[in-house]
């Protein structure tokens, strides 16, 4: 008996498998990383944001040529790869197409199968002729050079490579192809095999069958290091993602305590503060990933890296150094580099690097007018613009870092209450004038 | 004008139906005062009963939370709370927009908790109410364009009551390709408005205003101060003040009856 087959398949699902577990502990590890946010309100708003926006791609149909095109990729995808249980049973068993004895059931998915792995090949085509033919801008962007353009490109390549696979597979399995049901594509690619004698036709067939599932594996285990994510984190970001209006930016609680204190009139001015040597005083803003919060930490993990933020962002249309996408790529980069040292050293070992500087310049921190256009694009409902608050936060109450004249605005508003120099007193003087 | 003060109420023991929050822009800058004047103009013939802070507003802290400054901002937050607790204020009404934001949304956390509104949400509820009329007068068949303000529109998800008011002018209501959610910034926003903008190749309020200029209105309208003064610089900077007008829709409403 010749188990070798069956054996391989399994060691191969096995390692697979095995890995795409491994890489997903490290994300769920690096995106802890980040401080506690309480997301659990409003569970029945939560479920019908995921619902609309990452099932339903509520977002992705805003620009609708790539939006119908995404649809159909993505439901190709999923409902293509019903096909894998079939795939796993044959090639843990030996068996060939198992799942046949449903009969017309069976052909009826097969050859819907078929239908959609075309449209997924023609939608993923038009893709790429966007991107490399047509040169949309948003895919052009300086931060879309080197990997985060051949990231883009190599999935393309692998959902095309994976489709023809698929559809190879079926025209050279000649009984498949006799029963002539549920073979509305591959029927068509039968003519190419002419004159191939049996034997070649079952080695292709098989060729194609190890391909494919082999494919599938790898494309699993490529997910981690790709803007591809997506495909999983947009579920949960979407349901973690802010419920409040947009307009709406938290107010930090240390600060309230402290000013409070600062306004009570029964407070003691001359009180030593209250010690603990346990913790250190809090850091306000951010300078380094893991000051961010978790949900922000998510949020750079499902950045698709598309761009509609970027294109929408009145910043980064009139030139300026500010891309929201950017930030969303350079949170993810930095977290990466943690959380390779934290590998490396079995914890994190100070590396004199940190978001700020290294990453996101102040530059493009105060080049945004928080117009939340980048917020409203992203079909994945991320916030890049929660990341440049908690930054300019720590830029302005960390390091007192704000331009001359920004710290004017403000002295003004302490001393006079109004970002200008006028009187508070001259209040109502435009009743009169 | 009748402008009543909250502390003048309080001595007569009144409590007035709405607080009109004046903002620092409305009250210090000479474009933005026509815009609290014409808004007074209408609440008065109206009849409505409000009032304002007067010396006793300060600024709500917005540029200074939005430039990062939570200490400062929530300082601002906390002497303007107390105020509006000790006159119990019910509702406010501001015709600024980041007024608006930050009293609606930032303010019940630290203990000040309003009924807040825009003041084109609140001109539109008079209308319904049939306590105010609006006719095209002057503006009768022109063609007006409608600014979203960030802080309005994508941050508070108000779209329609600017616009209902502007189209009971008898007006041509026309829409720039980027409106609504999809509405490009005027460049105020975030603290911007108080500072040189980073390098880059064009300035925000020009590239405003060519969408603008795209549909050729002979009005912008908008709903904010500081959009007010982006816009009218942008369609300064292209040469068109003569031709195009930009106001606020307190305005359009005033001026269309001569208030
Ligand atoms: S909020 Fe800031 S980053 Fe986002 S689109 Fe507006 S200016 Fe750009
Ligand atoms: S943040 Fe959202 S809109 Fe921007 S590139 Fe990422 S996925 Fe696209």
């Amino acid at each position: 008996m010749n188990y070798i087959d069956n054996i391989v398949f399994a060691v191969l699902i096995f390692l697979g498998i095995g890995f795409f577990v491994k890489n997903i502990k490290k994300l769920t590890r690096n995106i802890k990383l980040g401080k506690h946010i309480d997301r659990t309100d409003n569970s029945n708003e939560r479920w019908k944001n995921m619902a609309m926006v990452a099932l339903g791609q509520s977002k992705m149909v805003k620009r609708p040529v790539a939006g119908i095109l995404h649809i159909l990729v993505y439901v190709g995808f999923i409902i293509i790869n019903i096909e894998v249980v079939e795939i796993i049973i044959d090639g843990l068993f030996g068996t060939h197409r198992v799942l046949s004895f449903l009969g017309g059931i069976y052909n009826f998915l097969i050859g819907l199968f078929e239908i959609l792995a075309l449209l997924v090949l023609v939608a993923v085509i038009v893709f790429w002729l966007r991107r490399m033919v047509v040169r949309i801008p948003r895919f052009w962007n300086k931060e879309m050079k080197g990997f985060p353009k051949n990231d883009a490109l190599n999935i393309l390549y692998f959902e095309m490579v994976l489709m023809s696979l698929f559809l190879i597979m079926n025209a050279t399995d000649v009984h498949f192809q006799s029963m002539n049901f549920g073979n509305p594509i591959s029927q068509f690619l039968v003519p190419i095999f002419d004159g191939f004698s049996a034997e070649s036709l079952h080695v292709i067939e098989r060729v194609a069958w190890w391909l494919h599932i082999a494919g599938i594996l790898v494309f699993l285990n490529y997910l981690y290091y790709s803007k591809h994510l997506h495909i999983l984190l947009a579920f949960p970001n979407t349901y973690y993602a802010n419920l409040n209006a947009k307009g709406k930016f938290n107010n930090l609680e240390s600060v309230t305590n402290e000013v409070k204190l600062m306004m009570d009139p029964s407070a003691d001015p001359f009180a030593a503060p209250v010690e603990d040597d346990n913790e250190t005083p809090e850091k306000f803003g951010a300078s380094d990933v893991t000051d961010l919060n978790w949900v922000q930490l998510m949020n750079a993990y499902t950045c698709t890296e598309c761009g509609r933020c970027t294109s929408s962002c009145p910043a980064n249309l009139t030139g300026k150094e500010l891309s929201p996408r950017a930030i969303m790529m350079k949170t993810r980069d930095r977290l990466e580099e943690i959380g390779e040292n934290i590998n490396k050293n079995g914890k994190f070992v100070d590396d004199n690097k940190q978001l700020l500087n290294d990453y996101i310049t102040p530059e493009e921190i105060w080049a945004c007018t928080s117009c939340n256009a980048c917020v409203e694009e992203c079909p994945v409902n991320i916030d890049p613009l929660s990341i440049i608050l908690d930054m300019r936060r720590y830029l302005v109450m960390e390091q007192s870092a704000a331009s001359p004249e920004l710290n004017m605005m403000m002295t003004n508003i302490e001393n006079n209450g109004a970002p200008w120099q006028y009187n508070q007193m001259d209040r109502l003087n435009w009743k009169d004038e | 004008m009748n402008v009543p003060t909250m502390a003048e109420m309080m001595a007569q023991g009144k409590q007035p139906e709405v607080l009109f929050w004046v903002g620092c822009a409305g009250s210090f800058d000479d474009r933005a005062k026509k815009i609290t004047k014409a808004f007074v103009k209408i609440l008065n013939k109206a009849k409505v009963d409000f009032a304002v802070l007067g010396t006793e507003e300060s600024c709500t802290g917005d540029p200074a939370k939005r430039a990062g400054n939570e200490f400062l901002f929530q300082m601002q937050a906390m002497t303007n709370i107390e105020i509006l607790n000790a006159y119990e204020v019910k509702k406010i009404v501001t015709a600024c927009p980041h007024c608006f934001n930050t009293l609606k949304n930032e303010y019940p956390e630290l203990g000040g908790t309003y009924e807040v509104v825009h003041h084109t949400e609140l001109l539109k509820s008079l209308l319904d109410e049939g306590r105010l009329t609006i006719e095209g007068g002057k503006f009768k068949g022109k063609r007006i364009t409608f600014h979203d303000p960030c802080y309005l529109g994508r941050a508070n998800d108000v779209y329609e009551a600017p616009r209902e008011l502007i189209q009971k002018l008898d007006v041509e209501l026309v829409e720039m390709k980027r409106c609504k959610t999809n509405g490009l910034c005027c460049g105020a926003g975030g603290a911007q408005m108080f500072k040189e903008p980073e390098k880059g190749t064009k300035d925000i309020n020009v590239e405003r205003t060519e969408d603008a200029l795209e549909v050729s209105p002979n009005i912008i309208a908008t709903g904010c101060p500081f959009c007010n003064t982006m816009m009218t610089d942008g369609v300064k900077a292209k040469d068109k003040e003569n031709e195009i007008e930009v106001l606020d829709i307190a305005e359009l409403i005033a001026n269309a009856e001569d208030l």
